[in-house]
């Protein structure tokens, strides 16, 4: 039981974990229905609305199955965000919880690794949905295009690093619309998602490659449109690398502000 | 570990946040089966301590075992043992009281049947088994200390920290939570409480420490405090400043010492009664007497004076 990695306790990560899972079940009725309309509008609005003004295809697709593997982890993206800023601010300065966590066994780094574990679970959650609704749709077939679950589970835990990194800088709670209209806005919009990002300017098109939810629409079409090929390792790598980076960053710094 | 029965020892505990010194070199050791307190006003570097002891702020200098295990390198085997009762709610708003105390020993590694038994055997020690189903956002403040109490003794530990764990109550709350703690003690624990309220330390303390800007100005038993610094009763004369001063030249010799405030003057006595016949002897105009057994709370004015210090 006193098994640590890298000086962190699983089981204590697991248990925070646990703890959230408990609270989640007692509201997850009404939160877990605005995952499924999100997709939904995305996809009729974009995909059918504007999608019947655009003739013929993208990249050999229909602008519907076009986009739907680049909302598919956005909404990953959103999932693993949303728990590891708003909700973990609020925890930490208004509900004082992991003032009651780290009086227990558990240590700060411990409970931190558990939020992150949480942000991933919620995205998860958040990306499945939206993929079983593309499913639904006829988006998304056959047994390959199960492959997009690890690719939501990266996406997710990449996200709830970056997030997690964010938090561990912010000192009021108003910073983090900042961090969505400034950041995560344009991520949405400029990753590949709705056009290809070929189309931009030759700086743009390297801006995007810099940005991190581009390598997981790539992956994502990867995985549902078959293009797989060499450069999507590099997807893959560039993703767990920023997951891994920004998690080990923000625990230490939070670690460094929670202890004082 | 045999530590001689030794809990907690603190010896040249250090701590400074930036340029300001919290705790600034103190030392003392507690024991088996004792309630032991840090009394002080604001920023006394109370709190600190407690921080320091259970591992949430790391020490700053010299030297703090617990359970014989140095806070620095067995944090996790010490917070095993430790209960914590903080000064401010941080309970589950969303969960309840049951809820509460479940996921709380989950995190102590309980099994299962172990923490199911415990939950209820504590949901009865504190009196809320009415409202163990019941969301903790709707629990009154002196309900919510109570299951704070509660859910720091789901480990069995063997040192209870209580961060001023009555304030805000009202009296019958207040009651309510001392007699839950005061059973608390023996049973081999130790409970480090801090309070800046006199009437708690001397309900439950059997030794103090009084604290001012991170130093220990005293430590010992609160009676003994009493009959060092005071003595065992103490008379107010209420009166103009002029009788007051003809007061203390007239009991000049005949006190234990005297205390000059803005619209009394105390006089320390161990014996009030010959005192006070005296005084009426004196037939003082426009002057009230009261005759009361010295406290601890005369005690912590006169070592750390009675100008705020905020």
């Amino acid at each position: 039981m006193n098994g640590t990695v890298l000086g962190i306790s699983l089981r204590g990560a697991f248990h925070v974990w646990q703890r959230n899972l408990t609270v989640y079940k007692k509201t997850y009725k009404i939160n877990i229905l605005p995952n499924f309309f999100e997709p939904v509008i995305y996809l009729v609005a974009m995909g059918m609305g504007l999608g019947a003004y655009i003739r013929g295809d993208i990249e050999g697709f229909s602008y519907l199955q076009y986009i739907a593997p680049g909302l598919i982890v956005a909404s990953a993206m959103n999932g693993g965000t949303f728990e590891t800023t708003y909700n973990i601010f609020v925890k930490m300065h208004f509900g004082k919880t992991y003032e009651a966590v780290t009086a227990t066994p558990v240590n700060v780094e411990d409970a931190m690794v558990g939020e992150i574990l949480w942000g991933i679970t919620r995205g998860i959650i958040y990306g499945t949905i939206f993929f079983l609704v593309t499913a639904v749709m006829g988006l998304a077939s056959g047994w390959t295009s199960l492959l997009v679950l690890p690719v939501i589970v990266l996406t997710a835990w990449m996200f709830a690093g970056m997030g997690l990194l964010y938090t561990s800088y912010v000192k009021i709670i108003d910073a983090y619309s900042y961090y969505y209209t400034i950041w995560l806005t344009p991520l949405f919009l400029f990753s590949g998602i709705f056009f290809p990002v070929g189309g931009l300017p030759p700086w743009a098109r390297v801006a995007a490659w810099f940005t991190p939810l581009y390598h997981s629409v790539n992956m994502s079409k990867g995985v549902l449109h078959g293009t797989w090929g060499q450069g999507t390792w590099i997807d893959l790598a560039w993703v767990v690398g920023v997951a891994t980076v920004t998690s080990t960053w923000a625990v230490l710094r939070l670690r460094k502000n929670l202890l004082r | 570990m045999d530590t001689g029965g030794i809990t907690v020892l603190a010896r040249d505990l250090r701590k400074r946040f930036g340029g300001v010194t919290a705790v600034d070199g103190i030392g003392f050791e507690t024991r088996a089966g004792e309630c032991f307190g840090f009394l002080g006003p604001n920023g006394a570097g109370k709190t600190t301590t407690m921080r320091m002891v259970g591992g949430s702020s790391p020490v700053g200098g010299g030297t703090l075992q617990v359970l014989g295990l140095d806070v620095a390198t067995r944090i996790r085997e010490i917070k095993r043992r430790l209960g914590v009762v903080p000064q401010d709610d941080n309970l589950e708003q969303d969960l309840t009281v049951r809820q509460n105390l479940q996921v709380y020993g989950r995190y102590f590694d309980l099994p299962r049947a172990v923490l199911a038994g415990r939950v209820e055997t504590l949901i009865d020690f504190v009196q809320l088994r009415d409202k163990a189903p019941v969301n903790v956002r709707y629990l009154s403040g002196g309900m919510k200390r109570r299951l704070l109490v509660a859910r720091a003794l789901i480990n069995e530990p063997r040192i209870v920290i209580l961060d001023e764990p009555t304030t805000g109550l009202d009296p019958q709350a207040r009651h309510l939570v001392w007699e839950k703690l005061r059973r608390l003690k023996g049973e081999e624990r130790t409970l480090l409480l801090t309070t800046h309220y006199m009437e708690e330390a001397e309900q439950l303390c059997d030794r103090l420490v009084i604290l001012e800007r991170g130093r220990i100005l005293d430590a010992g038993r609160p009676r003994d405090l009493v009959k060092k610094h005071v003595s065992r009763e103490v008379v107010e004369v209420t009166a103009s400043r002029a009788i007051r001063e003809r007061v203390v030249a007239h009991v000049e010799g005949k006190v234990a010492g005297y205390e000059m405030l803005e619209e009394k003057v105390l006089l320390f006595t161990d014996d009030s009664e010959p005192l006070l016949r005296d005084l009426i002897g004196q037939k003082l105009e426009r002057t009230e007497l009261y005759a009361r057994r010295a406290t601890l709370e005369d005690v912590f004015l006169k070592l750390t004076g009675r100008s705020l210090t905020e």
